[in-house]
C-alpha cells in the first residue's frame, strides 16, 4: 500500500463511535477547463436537431418570432462535450460520488438510473409541449395516473403537476388562499399569514410576495411551535397557516390537528409544506390532519433531480373547496372515451404557474418511482429514512462538541439540526469551517437556513438512499474532523485543503453588480467588455 | 445559622429615570438628584432579601443573618425586609459614598464568612465587587448581583430583584441542583461608544449560582444588522405610528430604524421623533428624562431589546418607566423592533421585563409581535 492509499489513522474513541471505517483519502480533481462558450470552433457540430414530424400537428412558428441570426452558442462535437462536463463534474462534490447525508432540507436521495430509460424514450424526449392533444394521450395518461397516485398519498382530492417544486409550488398555494378569500370577499379582512420560525423561509417569502403580512411563531421549550403563541397570532385577520411538519429540526409535531383546529375555527387555511415528507411517506396524510392544501417536492421525496433554480417539480394538492383554484389547464379523463384532455377553461383559476402543463421528465421518473415500490414500499422507504437518521443521530451525538437541541433523547423523523456550539465555544471555529472541513474527506453539509435559531447549525438528512457503511463512514468524518478541531484547529479553519477552489467569498453572490448567470452577463461584468 | 452578604451601592441606577445613563462617580449622582432622581437601589435589595426570606420560610427566618454596613450601604435594606444584621463596616458620617466604601464592605463581610455575597447595583459595581475579591477560584463565596444599574451590561446578575431572591433561595437550600458558574464582569466600553458601537469589555469572572433564565446572560456586541432588515423595520414603524410622536430607545436597532427614517439620534440616550407621512422626521426631545418624556403627552414607543440578555425594559431604558408606560397607553402603544437573527440569538428565551412595577410587568406579559421588518411579525413571549 502505498503512503497516498493508506487509511487516514483512527482513534480508539472514533473507532468505538464509528465502527472503524476507513476513511478515504480524496483529492478533488483540478482541470484547467475554459468554458464551453470558449471551446469549439466554427462550423463544428456534434448533433443534427431532427425537423418535427408534421403528423404531429406542431404549429409553425411565426415570423415575427423568428432569429433573423442564428443563436451565438457553441459549436462542437459530442465527445468534446462530453469531456468538458466529466472535468467539470469531478471539481464538485457531486451526488453520484458522495453521500449526500448532509443536505440537509434539501434532500438529496438516490434517483434511480433506470427511470432515465424512460426519459431517453424518444416518446418522451421527443415531445414538443405544443403538440395536440391527441399526439400526447400518452404522457397526459402518466401525469393524470401520478396525480391520482398522489392524491392517494395526501389524501386530498384534486393535484396539479404544473408548479415548479419549493417556491413555486409554495406560492401556487398561497395564490390559491388568496383566490379563494377573493371570492368569498374577505381577502381585505383577512390579510395575515401565520408561519414558523423553523418552516421553510419560501413560506415567509410566497405569503408576503402574495401580498400578505407574515407573523412568525418561534418554539417552545420542547422545540415544537409555540400553541400559545399560535393562539395569540390567530384572529378574524388570519388568512392561512403555512406549516412545515416535520420541521427542519427533524421533530414532528404532535399537536398538528390541533394547530390546524385552532386555524380553522378562526377561518383560516391550513397549507401543508412537505418538504420533509420523505419519513412520513405512507405513514401520515395531509388531509388526516386536517388541512385544506398541501406540496410536494417531487426531487425531496419521489426521486427526480433536484432543481436548484432548474427542472423542478412541484405537485399542489387541494380539497374540493379549493379545486377550483387551481393552475390551468388541468388535465381531464373523459371516462367514456378513455382519452385525456387539456383543460384551459377553468375561470376561477389562479392561472399558469408554469408553462404548458409541468416539468414533463420529472414527473415521468416520478410515476416511474412510485410504481415500482407501490404503497409497501413508499412506507418501507419512510421508515428506512427514519431508521438511517436515528442510527447516524446515535453516533453523531456522542461525537465530542456536538449536541442536540430540544426533544432531549427522544428520536428523529427523517432530518436532525445538530448543533457545534460547544465546540465553538472550546474551539473558536464554526460549523461553516467544519462543512469546509468535510469537503477534504469528499463530502460536505448544509448548516441552516437563517436566522441561526440552533446555534452553530448542521443539518444531516440520510434518506433511505445509504447503506450502513455509508452512515458509519459519515459519522467517522465528523469525529475526525471535532478530533481536528480540538487538537489542530487551524487544519480545520483554513480548509478546504483538497479542493478545486478554496473558501468562496460569498459577498458576490448577492452582489449583481458581479454576479454573472450567463456567458453574456459573464462578458459584461468579468471581462469587461462593453455593448454586451 | 445561615450568612448572606450584602453590599448596597446607594447611588447606582440613579441616572437612569433622569436620561444621565450610567451613575459612575459622585459628580454624576448629585446631578442625578438636583434633576429629581430617587434613589432605587435600597427598595431593590430589600426586595430581594424579602423574596429570600419568603421562600425561606417562617421557621428559616430566624436563622438568617445579613452580615452588611450600616445604613443605606445595607442595613436599611435588611431592616426594610423585617431580617437581622451583623454591621461590619460603617462609611465616615455625612460623607458621599464610594467605591471604596463598597470594596471596604464587601471585604469585611467575606472576613465574617458568608454562604453568599448580594450586592445590589450595577456594572461598576460588579467591577468594585470583582476587585475586592480577587479572581474566581480564590473568591471565598459566591456572588450575585441584585440588578440596579442602569446598563447591566454584566452576566453576574439575576433578572429582577424578586428572581435574585428566589436564585439565592434555592442556592442556600442545597436541594435543588443549583450549580455554581464563572460568570462575566462587563462593562461598557466607552471607546468603542464614542466609535458609535455599543459594546462590552469583559473585567472577569464572579462565581455566580446558575438558574437558567433567572439570571441573565451578558450583553452580547452589536452586530450590524442588514440595511434592509433595518429599512423593513423602518418602514413598518413609520406605517403604524402615520402622523404622532415616537419616543425611540436606546440601541444601535433603534439608531439604525432612525436613521432609516432619515434622523440622527444618540445611540444610549432615549430621543423622540415626531412623524409625519411624507416628511423628514423631526426630532422633538433628545436624551430625554422621565418628565421630559412625560410632557410630550401621547407617544408610540419603541423598543429593541439588548442583544444576548433580552431584556426589553429596565436595562438602560429606566426612563421609559412605569409612569411613562402607564401615560403612552400600554402594551397597545409598544412597539417592540428587532431583527430575526438577535431574536433567534436568545435561543428561545423570552425578552425580559423589569420595570420595577410587578403589575405593569404581568401586564405587558405574554406574547407581543415584535417588528422584524415591512409587514412582517414574530410573536415572542415578554416575561418578569
Amino acid at each position: 500500500m502505498t503512503a497516498s492509499h493508506a487509511p487516514v489513522p483512527v482513534s480508539p474513541e472514533e473507532a468505538r463511535i464509528a465502527g472503524k471505517p476507513r476513511l478515504r483519502r480524496f483529492q478533488q480533481a483540478s482541470w484547467d477547463e475554459k468554458l464551453i462558450f470558449e471551446l469549439g470552433s466554427p462550423g463544428e457540430r456534434g448533433v443534427l436537431v431532427p425537423a418535427a414530424d408534421p403528423s404531429l400537428g406542431m404549429p409553425a412558428i411565426p415570423a415575427a418570432l423568428r432569429r433573423s441570426d442564428p443563436p451565438a452558442l457553441p459549436e462542437m462535437s459530442q465527445q468534446q462535450v462530453l469531456r468538458h462536463y466529466l472535468r467539470l463534474s469531478q471539481e464538485n462534490l457531486g451526488a453520484d460520488l458522495n453521500i449526500d447525508v448532509g443536505q440537509g432540507t434539501c434532500t438529496m436521495k438516490y434517483s434511480p438510473k433506470v427511470n432515465d430509460q424512460f426519459v431517453r424514450d424518444p416518446r418522451i424526449a421527443a415531445l414538443h409541449p405544443l403538440q395536440d392533444e391527441d399526439t400526447v394521450q400518452g404522457v397526459l395518461g402518466i401525469i393524470h395516473g401520478l396525480e391520482q397516485l398522489l392524491k392517494e398519498i395526501s389524501g386530498m382530492d384534486r393535484v396539479s403537476l404544473q408548479p415548479g417544486a419549493g417556491s413555486a409550488a409554495i406560492y401556487t398555494n398561497v395564490a390559491m388562499i388568496r383566490a379563494y378569500f377573493a371570492a368569498r370577499g374577505e381577502l381585505d379582512q383577512r390579510d395575515e399569514v401565520i408561519t414558523t420560525i423553523f418552516s421553510h423561509p419560501s413560506n415567509a417569502a410566497c405569503a408576503k410576495t402574495a401580498g400578505f403580512k407574515v407573523i412568525t411563531l418561534h418554539p417552545d421549550a420542547d422545540g415544537y411551535p409555540d400553541i400559545e403563541a399560535l393562539r395569540a397570532a390567530v384572529g378574524p385577520r388570519t388568512a392561512a397557516l403555512l406549516i412545515t411538519n416535520p420541521e427542519d429540526t427533524g421533530i414532528y409535531n404532535p399537536r398538528i390537528e390541533e394547530f390546524v383546529r385552532i386555524v380553522h375555527e378562526a377561518g383560516g387555511l391550513c397549507s401543508y409544506d412537505q418538504a420533509n415528507a420523505n419519513g412520513v411517506l405512507g405513514i401520515t396524510r395531509a388531509r388526516d390532519a386536517g388541512f385544506d392544501l398541501c406540496h410536494f417536492n417531487l426531487h425531496k421525496t419521489f426521486s427526480t433531480p433536484h432543481a436548484c433554480g432548474g427542472p423542478a417539480a412541484g405537485a399542489c394538492a387541494v380539497t374540493e373547496e379549493l379545486a377550483p383554484y387551481l393552475p390551468r389547464p388541468t388535465v381531464e379523463l373523459d371516462p367514456e372515451t378513455g382519452t385525456y384532455r387539456l383543460d384551459d377553461d377553468r375561470p376561477g383559476s389562479v392561472g399558469k404557474m408554469r408553462p404548458f402543463y409541468g416539468v414533463v421528465p420529472n414527473l415521468v421518473r416520478a410515476y416511474a418511482w412510485i410504481m415500482s415500490l407501490g404503497a409497501e414500499g413508499l412506507r418501507a422507504a419512510a421508515e428506512t429514512a427514519v431508521l438511517n437518521n436515528n442510527y447516524l443521530l446515535h453516533k453523531v451525538r456522542q461525537i465530542p462538541g456536538v449536541s442536540v437541541p430540544y426533544a432531549a433523547g427522544r428520536p428523529r423523523v427523517e432530518q436532525v439540526r445538530y448543533s457545534w456550539e460547544k465546540l465553538h465555544q472550546d474551539t473558536g471555529l464554526h460549523s461553516e469551517d467544519i462543512g469546509l472541513r468535510a469537503a477534504d474527506f469528499g463530502t460536505h453539509y448544509w448548516t441552516s437556513h437563517h436566522p441561526y435559531v440552533v446555534p452553530e447549525p448542521m443539518t444531516l438528512e440520510p434518506t433511505e438512499s445509504y447503506t450502513r457503511a455509508d452512515l458509519d463512514e459519515y459519522a467517522a468524518i465528523l469525529a475526525e474532523i471535532a478530533r481536528e478541531a480540538y487538537e489542530d484547529p487551524e487544519t480545520v479553519r483554513t480548509a478546504p485543503h483538497r479542493s478545486t477552489i478554496h473558501r468562496v467569498r460569498p459577498e458576490a453572490l448577492d452582489d449583481p453588480a458581479v454576479w454573472a448567470v450567463s456567458w453574456r452577463a459573464y462578458r459584461r461584468k468579468v471581462l469587461g467588455e462593453a455593448g454586451r | 445559622m445561615t450568612r448572606v452578604g450584602l453590599v448596597v451601592n446607594p447611588v447606582a441606577g440613579l441616572g437612569g429615570r433622569v436620561g444621565l445613563g450610567g451613575t459612575d462617580g459622585p459628580d454624576r449622582a448629585r446631578t442625578a438628584l438636583s434633576l429629581g432622581a430617587r434613589p432605587l437601589a435600597g427598595a431593590r435589595a430589600a426586595a430581594a432579601l424579602g423574596e429570600l426570606a419568603a421562600r425561606a420560610g417562617e421557621s428559616a427566618r430566624d436563622g438568617l443573618l445579613v452580615v452588611t454596613a450600616a445604613g443605606r450601604l445595607g442595613a436599611d435594606s435588611v431592616a426594610a425586609a423585617g431580617l437581622t444584621e451583623r454591621i461590619v463596616y460603617a462609611a465616615g458620617a455625612g460623607r458621599d459614598t464610594s467605591a471604596a466604601d463598597t470594596a471596604a464592605t464587601v471585604r469585611a463581610v467575606v472576613a465574617e464568612g458568608v454562604d453568599l455575597l448580594f450586592f445590589a447595583g450595577g456594572d461598576g459595581t460588579a467591577r468594585d465587587v470583582l476587585g475586592a475579591l480577587g479572581s474566581p477560584g480564590v473568591v471565598p463565596c459566591p456572588v450575585l448581583g441584585v440588578p440596579t444599574g442602569v446598563k447591566m451590561h454584566s452576566a453576574v446578575f439575576a433578572v429582577s430583584p424578586r428572581a435574585a431572591g428566589e436564585v439565592a433561595a434555592a442556592w442556600l437550600a442545597r436541594t435543588g441542583g443549583v450549580r455554581l458558574r464563572d460568570a462575566e464582569v462587563m462593562d461598557r466600553d466607552e471607546d468603542a461608544l464614542g466609535e458609535g458601537r455599543v459594546t462590552s469589555r469583559l473585567f472577569g469572572w464572579l462565581p455566580v449560582p446558575d438558574v437558567p433564565v433567572r439570571v441573565q446572560q451578558r450583553k452580547t456586541g452589536s452586530t450590524a444588522a442588514s440595511p434592509e432588515a433595518v429599512g423593513g423595520i423602518a418602514a413598518e414603524v413609520a406605517e403604524r405610528v402615520g402622523e404622532g410622536l415616537l419616543v425611540l430607545g436606546p440601541g444601535s436597532t433603534t439608531r439604525a430604524v432612525a436613521a432609516a427614517l432619515g434622523a440622527d439620534v444618540s445611540l444610549t440616550g432615549v430621543d423622540a421623533l415626531a412623524l409625519r407621512p411624507g416628511h423628514p422626521p423631526r426630532i422633538v426631545a433628545r436624551d430625554a428624562g422621565e418628565d421630559t418624556l412625560l410632557a410630550l403627552g401621547p407617544a408610540w414607543i419603541a423598543l429593541s431589546p439588548i442583544g444576548g440578555q433580552g431584556f426589553l425594559l429596565g436595562r438602560g431604558n429606566q426612563q421609559i418607566s412605569p409612569r411613562v408606560l402607564r401615560a403612552a397607553g400600554g402594551r397597545e402603544r409598544l412597539l417592540v423592533l428587532c431583527t430575526e437573527t438577535k431574536l433567534a440569538a436568545l435561543g428561545g428565551r423570552p425578552l425580559l421585563l423589569d420595570t420595577g412595577d410587578d403589575a405593569l410587568d404581568a401586564e405587558l406579559s405574554g406574547h407581543l409581535p415584535v417588528i422584524t421588518g415591512r409587514r412582517r411579525t414574530s410573536l415572542y413571549r415578554l416575561a418578569m
